[in-house]
């Protein structure tokens, strides 16, 4: 007897049959997600297609010395929001950079050890605090700054955004600090090094590429953020003097500029989006590369 | 602690087999530092909470609870209540979340399971995360010059052809709801998506293997075991995004029209959330109307916290271990 | 449908490969398997780890499929059906040939919905609670479950695991059942109880198990193929069979100096 003609004694109903409604589900099925994905991407494609058409053609070094200009007439510049968000964004920075990465210190190299229940009450805090809505950490830097000093200013904005960074932060650098091999952190105690050498010495260094790639990331959010800026820095038509006054910010010009009737605010509006995307875009970018060359 | 005993004898001599006093006092330092800021992080929260709450202490003295429930928000008289931002808030979010769970699970699916080569897979998963870094405020803009222009003529369709469907009775005026809601869906899609897909992607391949060596289809693999395996991941991810958008103000504020009541159950009509009362009133408010913000931001405090506890208890509690 | 498979016109070669070599992507890492799998035996495969003996394991239910990069050259044989024909449905092809995988895999389900899964996904009308009981009992496991079929699979012990998964793979009536290092992960007395289960089931089906343990292909096996590898002057490993015997012939007599070493040198 040949195998064939087992085959057909046997009868075995292998073959394939596409009108089957198992086999019709699962092809209809995959054309449903190809879609998905595809219509997940048309905003943003629309988005950045929009910003760039109408935002570089106002583009020029000019922007970025003069000051934002009155209703109707020339397009003058957002020189001083640019600064200002540096300024804002830079005061954040300096208090929630090493807010953040102590904290996770003590979460990744101290919490952990002592098995301690603080630990998960302080992460849970980061995670709620990652959830508050930005707006009500404007409230927040407004009843504690802004009316302790009486004035709107880039030091309460700064805060504000702060407060929104930090949670950013301390994920990403735990994270960091967490994944550096315990094998380090034996070979410096083993050598009869401190707890704060072996952390500041070995396994901070280590984490440095990830920790970089979290505030950048962090950076990269508090840029674009307008919320928390509305009522802390507020906005100004001027330079900055000092940090205690208000300030003007490239996310806030592009708010207030977009809703006039006046086409040389709303131009300047949309150029300073444009500079705003490219900012944010650029640290994203920058930020995924840092990891990806380390890893 | 003592020093490790097995030092060669050529190195400098040691004054004694216990650390130095600042070397300890150093060490001890340095916990309480750490220390500090962790706890300082539940000191921020705390600080929120407390802050916005004695600011707001006025208006919850004036309109106690009847605050949540008062669509009158009248400066004039002086009379405050977020009943219809409290509307918006949860409206809008809804229409997001209507949108943005199925097509962000869809793509999580198509990113998660091979579908596409990697080549194709790792851009697409960029892509879509850099959807959530685009500023808020640049969304709105982008709502209001292109978006709501877009959406004019098939709100007016819907208006005019289904106009006795109460969702689609009001004649759209350009913003509103509607383009509140789908504004908030692209924010929140990739949230959606970049949770779901972790979730997904958690499943371990030594179960799907089991599914096809059972002959089941792809299809059927991914809806009887694995979204069921990933699912508290991908509610907890639901949730968080739920939570994201009734806090986000600044595209809202621009696209929502920022009527200050409920004027009936469509769609189309113009209304506010919380977070644009408070973005459009806040700088130029005083006296009880500024606490009576303050006292909406509060709200919106809690009622986000509610939802991102919830998350976290869904994630923690729900999830499957292997 | 499954009862047609059981019927006993059928031929009793089950499987026939035909100058099978197996690629992925350029690289082959197996070639020229030739062999016939005899219905209701217990076939083994053994041999030193990276000889391609799961990879040729995996070809008989084409679970190999979802690897993108595989493919293979020449021909499986399933009752005379070439498996890899372009109209053969591999979703068909794996719910009659069923796989027992190394490590233990239940779903994060209960043990009910573990063995009510595949039947359910082919639209079995039955009584499911008959089915579940029977297929739990056919796996040796029904004793120690009976009582909590709501628990999830996953709370269970290595090897009840192993033995639930055993009953998942029964449920669909499958003709084959393919098990690759069924106990490796398992403790010896678990071990035991499957090898005394896989001599029940070789009434019913056709076993095919790949082991790293010669005890366990020389208790339990009729016949078995000892695997090779060769190593090419690129450093490319690629397993071959250097024999398949009568599991008696393989272990007291075999006609290779290699085959011959392997065997002595594990029980050495």
């Amino acid at each position: 007897m040949t195998i064939s003609d087992a085959a057909g004694h046997v009868g075995l109903s292998l073959k394939k049959n596409p009108s089957s409604p198992r086999t019709l589900f699962s092809s209809a099925m995959s054309v449903v997600a190809t879609l998905c994905a595809v219509l997940a991407v048309i905003p943003l494609v629309a988005v950045l297609y929009y910003i760039i058409v109408r935002g570089l053609q106002y583009l020029n070094l000019d922007l970025f010395r003069q000051l934002p200009p009155p209703p109707l007439g020339e397009i003058g510049g957002f020189g001083n929001a640019f600064v200002g968000t540096l300024l804002t964004v830079g005061i954040a920075s300096l208090i929630s950079i090493p807010f953040g990465i102590l904290t996770a210190i003590f979460l990744a190299e101290f919490a952990k050890d002592t098995d301690a229940p603080e630990e998960n009450w302080i992460d849970f805090a980061v995670n709620i605090l990652a959830g508050v809505p930005s707006i009500v950490m404007g409230t927040f830097a407004w009843a504690t700054v802004v009316l302790l000093t009486g004035t709107f200013s880039a030091v309460a904005g700064g805060i504000a955004l702060s407060v929104l960074m930090l949670p950013t932060i301390v994920r990403t650098a735990t994270e960091a600090l967490e994944a550096v091999p315990g094998s380090y952190r034996q070979a410096s105690v083993g050598l009869g090094a401190s707890k704060i050498d072996t952390v500041m010495k070995i396994v901070l260094p280590a984490a440095v590429p990830a920790i970089t790639t979290g505030v950048m990331l962090a950076v990269a959010r508090a840029v674009g953020e307008t919320a928390p800026i509305l009522f802390t820095a507020l906005f100004s038509q001027f330079w900055n003097r000092t940090v205690w006054e208000p300030t003007a910010t490239l996310s806030a010009l592009v708010y207030n500029f977009a809703q006039v009737p006046y086409p040389n605010q709303q131009n300047l509006a949309w150029a300073a989006a444009f500079v705003l995307v490219v900012l944010v875009l650029f640290l994203n970018i920058l930020a995924r590369f840092i990891t990806r060359k380390r890893g | 602690m003592t020093m490790n005993p097995d030092m060669p004898p050529s190195a400098a001599p040691m004054q004694s087999w216990r650390r130095s006093d600042t070397d300890r006092f150093l060490d001890k330092a340095f916990l309480w530092l750490t220390g500090a800021f962790g706890y300082g992080v539940i000191a921020v929260l705390l600080g929120i909470a407390v802050q916005v709450a004695k600011a707001a202490w006025p208006a919850i003295q004036q309109f106690g609870l009847g605050f949540l429930t008062s669509q009158r928000w009248d400066p004039v008289q002086n009379v405050y209540g977020v009943l219809a931002q409290l509307y918006g808030t949860l409206v809008t979010a809804l229409i997001a979340l209507l949108i943005a769970v199925p097509i962000g699970i869809g793509i999580a699916l198509f990113l998660s399971e091979d579908f596409l080569p990697d080549a194709v897979k790792r851009p697409l998963v960029f892509m879509i995360e850099l959807l959530a870094a685009v500023p808020s405020v640049v969304y709105g803009v982008w709502g209001v010059y292109v978006l709501i222009p877009f959406l004019n003529p098939i709100a007016r369709w819907l208006n005019q052809s289904f106009g006795w469907i109460p969702l689609f009775s009001s004649a759209p005026a350009g913003p509103g709801i509607h383009a509140a809601g789908i504004i908030l869906a692209i924010m929140i899609l990739p949230i959606i998506s970049a949770i779901s897909r972790d979730a997904l992607v958690a499943v371990p391949g030594k179960i799907r293997q089991a599914s096809y060596g059972l002959g089941a289809t792809r299809w059927e693999t991914i809806f009887k075991v694995i979204i069921p395996a990933a699912f508290s991941g991908i509610v907890g991810g639901i949730m968080l995004a739920l939570g994201r958008a009734m806090g986000e103000t600044m595209a809202v504020t621009l696209v929502i029209g920022n009527s200050n009541r409920i004027s009936s159950a469509s769609i189309f009509d113009q209304g506010s959330t919380i977070a644009s009362l408070l973005a459009n009133q806040f700088a130029e408010a005083g006296g009880l109307q500024l606490s009576s913000l303050m006292y909406g931001a509060l709200s919106l405090f809690f009622l986000t916290l509610i939802v991102n506890v919830l998350a976290e208890y869904i994630i923690r509690r729900f999830s499957i271990k292997y | 449908m499954a009862s047609n498979v059981q019927s006993p016109t059928q031929t009793d070669t089950v499987f026939r490969t035909e100058n099978l070599d197996i690629y992925y992507g350029d690289f082959k890492a197996v070639r020229d398997v030739n062999i016939d799998i005899q219905k209701n035996q217990i076939t083994a495969f053994i041999g030193p780890s990276g000889c391609g003996k799961s990879t040729v394991l995996r070809c008989f239910n084409r679970l190999n499929d979802l690897i993108k990069s595989f493919h293979i050259n020449g021909t499986i044989y399933y009752h005379g059906q070439d498996l890899y024909a372009p109209d053969i449905d591999p979703v068909e092809v794996r719910r009659q040939i069923g796989m027992v995988f190394q490590q233990p895999n239940p779903f994060p389900k209960t043990i009910y919905d573990n063995i009510a899964y595949g039947p359910r996904l082919l639209g079995f009308k039955g009584d499911m609670d008959e089915l579940v009981e029977t297929s739990l009992r056919k796996a040796a496991i029904w004793e120690d479950v009976k009582d909590k079929l709501k628990a999830l699979g996953t709370d269970l012990s290595g090897g009840q695991q192993q033995r639930l998964c055993i009953a998942r793979a029964i449920a669909v009536k499958p003709e084959v059942i393919l098990m690759d290092e069924p106990c490796s992960a398992l403790d010896p007395i678990s071990t035991l109880k499957i090898e005394d289960l896989m001599q029940e089931l070789k009434q019913d089906y056709t076993i095919v198990i790949v082991t790293h343990n010669m005890q366990q292909a020389s208790r339990a096996s009729d016949r078995t193929a000892f695997f090779n590898v060769e190593t090419n002057e690129k450093g490319k490993r690629t397993g071959y069979i250097v024999e398949y015997e009568p599991t008696e012939v393989l272990f007291q007599s075999p006609r290779e100096k290699a085959t011959q070493e392997y065997v002595s040198g594990r029980f050495g």
